[in-house]
């Protein structure tokens, strides 16, 4: 039976052949063109190709030779701080800065088993909230709502930019 | 004498006060993630880039090459004082700086850190200075065939000399590459793997690749593995060396400057090599070399000098070729992209205010580190004191703001969490984020230029092979990967990058 023997080069090749044949896939209906007048499918699908034959070389060899386990995957902190990441973009528009901020900073707290919950963290994120309000959306200009579009006509309308 | 007025133009540029501001922001900054480890220059770039929108091109990119050879020093920094390298390029630098802290020296083995990272970063501009120019009048005369070829060389030259399996390197240029071609095709107007979405028809910010795979993938890396930092630090005092110091470490800085200075031109050589490369080179030749792990203030000397001068000469390049060597160098072609300069041989002499002023500034800064490092040593100590869990909700944060400003758009955010997925399972499997990144700034380009090439030879790839340069560049490129597939290479190659 076939046993796999280099766990990294399997996985890598796989999401290489997964890519490669995304890439394929999609792009199926470009045009390719001819060489003297390279049509917008000639590069990529012949990249795809290779990328893929890339992957194949990869997982055959992870049966053949040995190679370096994977060990555990930090499915905690993965899941959490792209949750925290996700939640933030949900909420900047309607709610703004104000909310936004500091439930991703809360959220992604809690992707470290070392984070404490003391008035240190709360000043820090209270602190970090405000510093960004007033650095990026006052001092810099950057166009973000600081009180989203929930708070129309309930906050001063320059509170909100 | 045209060396000269040159230098001149760029001390005119960079000396004012705006721009000697940045150029101090841009150091201070660079120590400062330098010092942290688990934040490193590329993150910092990536981050700041949007903030550079609104400044003048020059002060942006004075202060984002700040940042990149501020780091060197802060890295060496917390090397020597508590073993903890903030770079991969210093962590030759903890093996003697650190037993020379432990013996009491702290402060000349900083000195000598700073002094002999000052020395290589004043040759540095000077040999920029020499060759940048023929450099670029022989890349004016490039055609696409030669760009195409130069490219396939730089991606090549990147992995062979990046550590990590070869074919796994291939595979992240390659979807770089892919990746890349995201967007609109410039030539036929046709929109690829852009899925109907208008965010995604100028393509993918290449901030928001460099921000996933390097800010957030590396924290959620960092978060798997973490330890309690247990930071203790003796005094510092007696911080100039003494005569014998100063007699011991001038051959060390030399040679050190000149290895760096040779690795750094070469794509993906750069810093972290040619320390390494310099530490043993030095504890082959040294007469010393009985001391060496055991606190000889050559061991700092030397690598400190290479890292710096690799730092540096990475600037070659980016500035003459427009080809980027490392993916730090990739967003500073970004940032001037954005900035509407179109990188390559034409930015000497189209903008040469902007070129030499960017030369000079690199100096300016370099002295700003020496002057204002060694009294700031107590601070950057602290620094490290700051715990992971309060750091990496604040690097999120910055990131996430910082995509949002691209375009004031949230499909940024979600793409960068998107990237920061992929960048720590490829992390996981030993897949290196910088090829990726490499082959993602480069894509278009090659496109383009292989569109071109094929165009003027009607077709015939052959013209890859016919023109003389072109065809080295390839042969050199095929020379490369041959190497590395032989096996006493790789052997060496693994040795080598081990110690690391």
């Amino acid at each position: 039976m076939f046993r796999i023997r280099a766990e990294k080069d399997f996985w890598a090749g796989l999401l290489y052949i997964l890519f490669a044949v995304a890439f394929l896939y999609f792009g199926r209906d470009y045009k390719m063109g001819v060489a003297s007048r390279m049509g917008p499918g000639y590069f990529p699908l012949t990249l795809g190709w290779i990328l893929f034959g890339f992957g194949a070389v990869s997982v055959v060899r992870s049966f053949l030779s040995d190679g370096p386990k994977i060990g555990g995957i930090a499915w905690k902190p993965l899941a959490i701080i792209t949750l925290a990441i996700i939640v933030f973009a949900l909420l900047l528009l309607p709610l703004g800065l104000i909310i936004a901020l500091p439930a991703l900073i809360f959220i992604s707290s809690l992707a470290s088993a070392q984070s404490e919950y003391d008035w240190k963290a709360g000043l820090i994120l209270i602190g970090l909230t405000i510093f960004c309000a007033l650095v990026f959306v006052k001092g810099l200009g950057v166009p973000m709502p600081i009180f989203g579009s929930w708070f129309d006509g309930l906050v001063p309308h320059n509170w909100q930019r | 004498m045209e060396l000269f007025n040159n230098l001149w133009l760029g001390f005119g540029e960079s000396f004012n006060h705006i721009n000697l501001l940045y150029c101090l922001i841009g150091v201070f900054l660079g120590t400062a993630i330098g010092v942290l480890p688990g934040l490193g220059p590329a993150a910092t770039i990536a981050m700041l880039l949007p903030a550079t929108f609104a400044m003048p091109p020059l002060t942006a990119l004075i202060m984002l090459a700040g940042i990149f050879y501020g780091a060197q020093y802060g890295g060496s920094t917390t090397a020597i004082l508590v073993n903890l390298p903030g770079e991969t390029s210093s962590v030759v630098t903890a093996l003697d700086g650190y037993q020379m802290a432990r013996q009491g020296k702290a402060g000349r083995a900083l000195a000598t850190a700073a002094l002999s990272s000052f020395f290589a970063g004043t040759v540095c501009t000077l040999l920029i200075a020499l060759f940048a120019p023929p450099l670029a009048e022989v890349a004016l005369k490039f055609g696409p065939a030669e760009y195409f070829s130069l490219m396939v060389l730089g991606l090549i030259a990147s992995i062979v000399l990046a550590h990590g399996s070869i074919l796994h390197a291939l595979g992240m240029i390659l979807l770089g590459l892919l990746l890349g071609l995201v967007g609109t095709d410039v030539n036929s107007g046709a929109q690829r793997y852009t899925f109907g979405l208008p965010e995604l028809a100028d393509g993918i910010g290449f901030v928001i690749v460099a921000m996933g795979m390097f800010g957030i993938g590396e924290i959620i890396a960092n978060l798997e593995h973490e330890a309690t930092r247990d930071v203790s630090i003796k005094k510092v005092e007696g911080l100039w060396p003494t005569k014998e110091d100063f007699k011991r470490i001038i051959a060390p800085t030399l040679r050190g400057t000149a290895l760096g200075s040779i690795l750094g031109i070469l794509p993906g050589g750069g810093a972290a090599l040619a320390a390494f490369g310099a530490y043993a080179l030095e504890k082959k030749v040294s007469k010393n070399r009985h001391e060496f792990g055991k606190g000889a203030i050559e061991g700092v000397a030397a690598p400190e000098s290479a890292n710096n001068a690799g730092a540096q000469m990475s600037f070659i390049p980016m500035l003459t070729l427009g080809i980027p060597s490392n993916p730090v160098m990739a967003l500073m072609i970004g940032a001037m992209i954005i900035q509407g300069i179109q990188p390559g041989p034409s930015v000497m002499t189209e903008q040469p205010k902007l070129f030499w002023g960017l030369i000079v500034s690199m100096w300016l800064g370099n002295l700003m580190l020496l002057v204002l490092n060694l009294p700031l040593i107590g601070m950057w100590v602290r620094m490290i004191t700051i715990p992971y869990r309060y750091l990496f909700p604040a690097i999120i944060v910055f990131c996430a703001i910082g995509v949002f400003s691209l375009n004031n758009n949230v499909f940024d955010v979600y793409l960068m969490a998107l990237f920061g997925v992929i960048g720590y399972v490829f992390k996981k499997l030993d897949c290196e984020p910088a090829p990726l990144l490499l082959g993602f700034i480069l894509g278009p380009m090659m496109e383009e230029f292989l569109r071109r090439a094929l165009l003027l030879s009607k077709g015939d790839p052959m013209v890859l092979l016919t023109r003389p340069i072109s065809a080295t560049m390839l042969v050199l490129a095929v020379v490369l990967l041959g190497l590395v597939l032989l096996p006493s290479f790789s052997k060496t190659r693994e040795v080598a990058f081990q110690e690391e």
